[in-house]
């Protein structure tokens, strides 16, 4: 029950190898074997969103699945979507915006950023607000991260069709 | 052209300026350092062994099978922490009378509520600790448990601590005169029984700390979760023998705090004696599970409370009577009766009349304690008193914004006293409630209110004026012999490159201190901010101080980062003069750049001054000695506090089916004096709502008879969600106090401050069709459709 067991996984697109306990969540083994802190622990059961990572691109409480189950996937943090760059508009907005104070939330609020901003269209106040609905903040009343949501929104539309209309 | 330039145009003119938060980048990236993180060599884990009762003795431990369990170095209990530890008592001497007993990390005999820790155990990881905690046996034998206020009091009724005589924590009296007297012949009276939930801080990080106890220097080294390290440092050094400048208290970035992360736990304790005794550091961070039973509880009151008024609805008197239940002792080193106090202190504090009778009593019973935590005291006061305005305008026949308007105190009376005492200073209650009848477009909304209720739409409007205490001095906890300090202390130097850097006492929690510290020292020493580094949060690097808590980040300790940027100006301008050969009254710095006064002429820049003072003071004149690095402290003089004030309105939807109710808007306006930073203020007054909106709608820890905590999970406790709360507008009145010359109130208060009384009027106006009121809080479905009479 106890033995370790052996995992390989990509997280932040690097292949990772490593002895994992059973019981170990994905967010302990990020957390502590991987020092990937960005992923916080608020709850430990799939309540405030604060441990959300990415796992083969779908947005997953990593407090809820342990880290053998993770054998195999593709695992993108807090951490490695900054080093990408693909959130780096949804941080500026969010610094501009003061969209944090504490910023323990924060990597998670990210998370559900990045997925609902990858959707088509600009989602309203109460699609964003609905979207947020599982990542809890106690530092903000929510409304500064809805503002910085809905302006990358739009801006990425805004972007999206001065593109088009460049390349026509 | 000059005309149209502000004094915000000027270079360096930061004050008023909304400016985003160079320390948030960190955070957004992932990169922030929290206790939680940090992972020191040799470290080792602690979990804990937890009462399942709320009052019993301890019979028997047994740990031997812990012992053998693996990866276990220590496994601790009571006596053995008591060895290093001396216990503490949480009075303060100003409360005459009050009384509490000692207190030791674990305890020695009996536990005094469910969830409180009984044995450590040190393991080399968290799960093993755990493991092996499991393997402890504690026998206890149940004792009669003290849960409900009125049993508490009755006589006869078990006593938690025998040596104390009684359940009683402190009994607090407050009387003009003469009050029976104003009921009996006022024209109105109205009256009613309040009840008010516990509920809890829900910080994002729980609470960690990690000790690291070096017995070869007797050097303690605290990694703290807390917004107080110095009262920390303080602490260690008394309760543990260890020289005080041996103390290191560093609390890096901090998961949310809100006052419940500046008290003494005993876990917080036990870790340090355990370091101690291991000469290892030792890591804690609490679960969610322990956090709802070991943090601090807010609020628990009952408030009984009536309001005199004449025939033309003119406040006469109130009549207030306060029980509010700590748990089983007085909290560490602030008390529990703080809370208390202010509830019967802040009473219809907003208004003009000046008869009033209080009474409060503070409880002992068998349930985790309760103390400070944000706004304390103020939520309870302001949505006692605002209810019974409505009520009072509701018998008189008055709109409850022309009553306020009648009886709140004029722009105009200040300086003036409360009849508890509290002395304002310069308040501007009329010029809010104007602003924001306008900016919530009032007439509109009641205009709307009446045709909705033609189509079974209940919709509810709820107005609260508030006031809020901030920037505290000695009288607040220093009178009472609390070592907590109401100073704050600054040190300023202009590094060898010209850059600037800053250590000051007040603390960094994401509200934003260091970003306003950085803005007040640009404006006054005239350099970029960019150029400025404030460093915040570790005993051995910053000035003794307060730190933030109460509201005086920002009045006492921008204070005192303005008069070290004043006195560095100085220093600079002084050598400047000597290298120049000008007389020192004829330059100014701005921009980082000595400049004349008169013309703003770049003579040298800054850097080029500290180059010449740090590598080159052979070319001074003789007798100059450069003098780039100042230290500054400030502690509150004139008035006790700098009291802020505002006004909150809530708009809600009432389902009267189903009880639950939209919050559809959220208004403030609030003057909290000289504002440096717009946008941060704004954020703080909207978290702040949103902590009041979850005491009322949301938020209650729940107990059953035998004490046990039945919602200790965030699955079963509620808390505010995004798509539950409401837009909120915001908009200030500055009303700067001229005690100090920034003139900075705090802000971070306010918001919690008030929105439970907004709420609460409301949903009572949303129900009035129905003849149908609610007293409680927090306002949940069931008790909603209780109050409409739909259910029983």
């Amino acid at each position: 029950m106890s033995t370790p067991v052996n995992i390989s996984l990509t997280v932040n697109g690097e292949m990772v190898s490593r002895n994992v306990t059973p019981r170990e969540t994905l967010a302990d083994f990020l957390r502590i074997s991987l020092e990937l802190t960005g992923t916080h622990m608020g709850c430990e059961m799939g309540v405030c969103g604060a441990c959300l990572v990415l796992l083969d691109g779908q947005v997953v409480h990593s407090c809820l699945m342990f880290a053998v189950q993770a054998g195999g996937s593709v695992v993108e943090t807090i951490e490695g979507l900054t080093e990408r760059a693909v959130i780096a508009d949804i941080q500026d907005a969010f610094h501009q915006r003061n969209a944090l104070q504490c910023g323990f939330c924060t990597p998670g609020m990210l998370m559900t950023a990045y997925a609902l901003l990858s959707r088509p269209g600009i989602p309203s106040r109460d699609d964003i607000r609905d979207a947020l609905s599982g990542n809890y903040c106690r530092c903000t009343g929510y409304e500064s991260i809805v503002d910085a949501i809905e302006t990358v929104a739009r801006r990425r539309v805004l972007a999206g069709r001065q593109l088009e209309e460049a390349g026509a | 052209m000059s005309d149209a330039l502000t004094s915000l145009d000027r270079p360096n003119s930061y004050i008023g300026r909304s400016v985003p938060r160079p320390n948030a980048k960190r955070l957004l990236a992932g990169r922030g350092r929290y206790v939680t993180d940090i992972v020191l060599p040799r470290m080792l884990h602690a979990a804990f062994v937890r009462s399942p009762y709320a009052h019993a003795r301890i019979v028997s431990i047994d740990t031997e099978a812990a012992q053998r369990m693996p990866g276990v170095r220590l496994v601790a209990t009571g006596k053995d922490i008591a060895r290093v530890c001396k216990p503490w008592v949480g009075t303060l001497d100003h409360f005459k009378g009050m009384k509490s007993p000692p207190q030791l990390p674990l305890p020695l005999d009996k536990v005094v509520w469910s969830g409180q820790a009984v044995v450590a155990v040190v393991a080399d990881t968290r799960a093993l600790a755990e493991d092996a905690a499991e393997a402890v046996v504690v026998e206890f034998e149940e004792l009669p448990v003290v849960v409900d206020i009125d049993a508490a009091r009755a006589p006869g009724s078990p006593v938690i601590s025998p040596e104390l005589g009684d359940n009683v924590c402190f009994h607090g009296k407050i009387d003009t005169g003469g009050i029976d007297d104003i009921f009996a012949s006022a024209a109105h009276v109205v009256d009613e029984e309040f009840h008010f939930g516990r509920h809890t801080a829900v910080t994002m990080e729980p609470r960690a700390i990690i000790a690291d106890y070096d017995p070869n220097e007797m050097r303690l080294t605290a990694h703290h979760a807390t917004q107080t390290p110095y009262q920390f440092q303080d602490i260690y050094s008394r309760h543990f023998g260890i020289p005080e400048a041996n103390v290191r208290v560093i609390a890096p970035d901090i998961g949310g705090s809100f006052g419940m992360k500046l008290h003494v736990y005993h876990e917080d304790m036990a870790i340090v004696g355990l370091s101690m005794i291991l000469g290892r550091p030792v890591k804690y961070v609490a679960d969610r599970i322990e956090s709802f039973v070991s943090d601090i509880h807010a609020r628990d009151h009952r408030v009984r409370a009536r309001m005199a008024l004449d025939a033309d609805g003119t406040i006469l008197a109130m009549d207030v009577d306060d029980v509010t239940a700590v748990g089983p002792f007085s909290a560490y080193p602030r008390t529990s009766v703080v809370e208390g106090n202010q509830v019967f202190r802040l009473i219809g504090t907003p208004y003009r009349f000046q008869n009033y009778r209080a009474d409060l009593q503070v409880v002992f019973q068998n349930k985790v304690q309760m103390s400070q935590y944000r706004a304390v005291g103020h939520p309870i006061a302001f949505a006692v008193t605002e209810r019974l305005v409505d009520m009072a305008a509701a018998k008189v026949g008055l709109d409850p914004v022309e009553i306020r308007s009648r009886n709140l105190i004029p722009d105009d009376a200040y300086p003036c006293a409360g009849p508890a005492g509290y002395k304002f200073e310069a308040l501007s209650h009329h010029v809010c409630l104007a602003r924001l009848r306008e900016m919530m477009d009032y007439d509109r909304l009641r205009a709307e209110q009446i045709e909705l209720r033609k189509q079974n739409i209940y919709r509810g409007i709820g107005v609260a004026s508030f006031v809020e205490i901030s920037n505290p001095g000695p009288a607040f906890y220093g009178v009472g012999g609390a070592r907590i300090s109401s100073q704050d202390g600054a040190v300023l130097t202009i590094t060898p490159s010209g850059d600037v850097r800053c250590a000051i006492s007040v603390t960094e929690l994401g509200q934003g201190t260091e970003t306003i510290i950085g803005q007040i020292i640009g404006e006054h020493l005239g350099v970029d901010r960019e150029r400025i580094k404030v460093i915040t949060g570790d005993t051995e690097t910053t000035p003794h101080g307060g730190a933030v808590w109460a509201c005086r980040g920002a009045g006492i300790g921008g204070e005192a980062a303005l008069g070290a940027a004043r006195k560095l100006k100085e220093n600079v301008i002084s050598l400047a003069g000597s290298i120049l050969q000008e007389q020192p009254d004829k330059l100014d710095v701005r921009a980082g750049w000595i400049v004349d006064a008169d013309t703003g002429r770049q003579r040298i820049e800054l850097s080029e001054i500290a180059r010449i003072a740090y590598f080159r003071s052979d070319t001074l004149p003789p007798g100059v000695q450069a003098q780039l690095t100042v230290a500054h402290h400030y502690a509150p003089q004139g008035y006790p506090f700098a009291f802020t004030n505002g006004i909150q309105a809530s708009h809600v939807e009432l389902d009267v089916e189903t009880g639950f109710v939209k919050i559809l808007k959220h208004w403030v306006v609030e003057d909290c004096g000289r504002i440096i930073n717009p946008l941060l203020v704004d954020e703080q007054m909207r978290g702040g709502v949103v902590q009041g909106l979850g005491a009322a709608f949301f938020e209650e820890c729940t107990y059953n008879e035998t004490g046990q905590l039945t919602n200790g999970s965030l699955a079963d406790y509620l808390v505010p969600m995004a798509v539950e709360m409401p837009d909120i507008e915001i908009a200030h009145v500055e009303t700067p106090t001229l005690d100090t010359e920034l003139g900075a109130k705090g802000c971070g208060e306010a918001g919690t401050a008030a929105s439970p009384a907004a709420a609460l009027n409301a949903v009572n106006d949303a129900m009035a069709p129905f003849g149908a009121s609610i007293a409680q809080l927090p306002m949940t479905p069931a008790r909603i459709l209780k109050a409409l009479g739909r259910i029983s």
